[in-house]
């Protein structure tokens, strides 16, 4: 038997271990499985310490902002009251809007949609520890009845979806994730894309052909056709146009304020959540209605015409 | 043979430095840790990379290949456990043992106390890490990701100038 040099047995050992992992990493893309095992003991480890530490960085971090970060007080109070003023005006807008009754009947079926899909509500725990990868971990898990791709909102929009469930825990891939989605659509044209992450704050609107009129500022709200997500939820506003090849290059600021979630909802249900169902009961109901007014009106103008 | 001899004779000056009963792996867990709670409340943080620096850092004052990347590995596959879907696990755990091996190789043959050396080597593994990363997401993960942004070479500069407080900080943990 050779005997391998002492001086080489380490330089033997690293390319017995990266062979190993390589192969490790092989498999896993093979059979699509991503380690679970290891992700299940490994997460169970840690979360005890993520809860711990989620509350010790947030108390640190109140100390900080409330007594050695107040030299941007005078500023943020400015500020506060403008978007005060600027919040008053946004609120006479809506007052104004609200009395029309096509609009009340629309958000009333939205509210009535939302109320019955069940809902829970979730703390932020941890963040991905590569920087690559956009993802959260929540403090709520399997035992709460939180399943694999469930959506996760905020009151201000889509944040993402579950891609991993632990017993106590689960795991959100954010919509600034690459390998994020959510169907959706711009409010005022009707035009369906898919908005997806790239990795950075922005995310982008994939399919929007070059000739589709598109402005800065426009909202974005979920279309329902990724069958994960309510329709007309807020993804976001459009930042940036640029015209591409064969698609605009679109980029838009997110709803919700990913970059700092403290706290957020997971719609807990499986089933495709659109407001369709409630929409064509009110449609056949309404059309019942005309049905029936439009069998009274040719016998009152029967009425009216006979003499 | 003369060279062996060499080396043996050049090894012999330099000094190997062994740490508190715990320390490494207290350090490690301390890291990981941070790495995943600290992003949610200050997301710039995640510029940095902790298990990176320590993974040197041990490298460096350990001075032991094999036991250089047996913690890379074990820190890089702590990492991939707990990031996203799209990381499988051992995709960190790949590029963090070549770092433990590589850094321990070096800190075998070369001085690195003085900060500059470290602010040096700690770009450098950064690039090199990264370079393992994307290789392996080419190579073995068809996931297309470019090979230089802005991004990290601003993540280089940031974790390096980090690296060496942290490595001086480290240092007290280190045996009299």
């Amino acid at each position: 038997m050779v005997a391998i040099p002492s001086r080489h047995k380490s330089l033997f050992l690293l390319i017995g271990v990266v062979v190993l992992q390589v192969l490790f990493l092989a498999i896993q893309i093979r059979r699509d499985s991503q380690g679970r095992l290891i992700r299940v003991w490994t997460v169970g480890a840690v979360t005890p310490f993520q809860r711990a530490g989620s509350s010790g960085v947030g108390g640190i971090r109140g100390i900080w902002n409330h007594y050695f970060a107040l030299q941007n007080a005078s500023r943020d109070n400015e500020h506060l009251r403008a978007e005060n003023a600027e919040l008053k005006l946004q609120l006479n807008e809506l007052q104004n809007k609200a009395e029309e009754a096509d609009r009340l009947a629309k958000l009333l079926n939205f509210k009535q949609s939302h109320n019955s899909v069940p809902m829970l509500g979730a703390r932020v725990i941890a963040a991905s520890a590569d920087s690559a990868t956009q993802t959260i971990y929540l403090d709520r898990g399997e035992h709460d009845g939180i399943r694999r791709n469930m959506g996760v909102i905020t009151p201000d929009g889509v944040v993402g979806k579950i891609s991993e469930t632990y017993p106590n825990t689960s795991q959100v891939l954010l919509l600034t994730d690459r390998d994020s989605g959510v169907g959706a659509m711009l409010v005022e044209s009707h035009i369906q894309s898919p908005v997806g992450g790239v990795g950075e704050p922005l995310l982008a609107m994939k399919y929007v052909a070059n000739d589709d009129t598109v402005a800065i500022g426009q909202h974005v709200v979920t279309s329902g056709m990724d069958r994960i997500f309510p329709r007309d939820l807020p993804v976001g506003t459009v930042a940036q146009i640029k015209d591409g090849n064969p698609f605009k290059q679109i980029r838009l600021k997110p709803a919700a304020n990913l970059e700092s979630l403290e706290d957020v909802i997971v719609l807990l249900s499986l089933q495709p959540l659109d407001l369709t169902k409630s929409e064509s009961k009110e449609a056949s109901s309404a059309a019942r209605n005309v049905a029936e007014t439009a069998k009274k009106e040719p016998a009152r103008e029967s009425k009216t015409a006979k003499p | 043979m003369n060279d062996t001899y060499e080396l043996r004779m050049g090894e012999a000056h330099i000094e190997v430095h062994k740490f508190r009963g715990g320390a490494i792996v207290m350090a490690t867990i301390l890291a990981v840790l941070l790495q995943t709670a600290v992003p949610v409340h200050f997301p710039k943080f995640a510029i940095l990379d902790l298990p990176l620096l320590l993974t040197i850092y041990f490298g460096l004052s350990r001075r032991n290949p094999s036991t250089g990347l047996l913690l890379g590995m074990t820190i890089g596959l702590l990492q991939d456990s707990l990031s996203g879907p799209t990381v499988p696990i051992g995709l960190y755990g790949i590029a963090k043992t070549i770092i433990g091996y590589l850094a321990s190789s070096i800190g075998a043959r070369l001085d690195t106390e003085h900060p500059i050396a470290r602010f040096a080597l700690t770009v450098i593994f950064f690039g090199v890490h990264q370079g393992i990363v994307m290789l392996t997401r080419r190579l073995l993960l068809a996931q297309p990701e470019p090979w230089f942004t802005v991004h990290l070479a601003i993540g280089a500069a940031v974790n390096a100038v980090v690296g060496v407080f942290l490595f001086m900080l480290l240092d007290k943990l280190r045996k009299n």
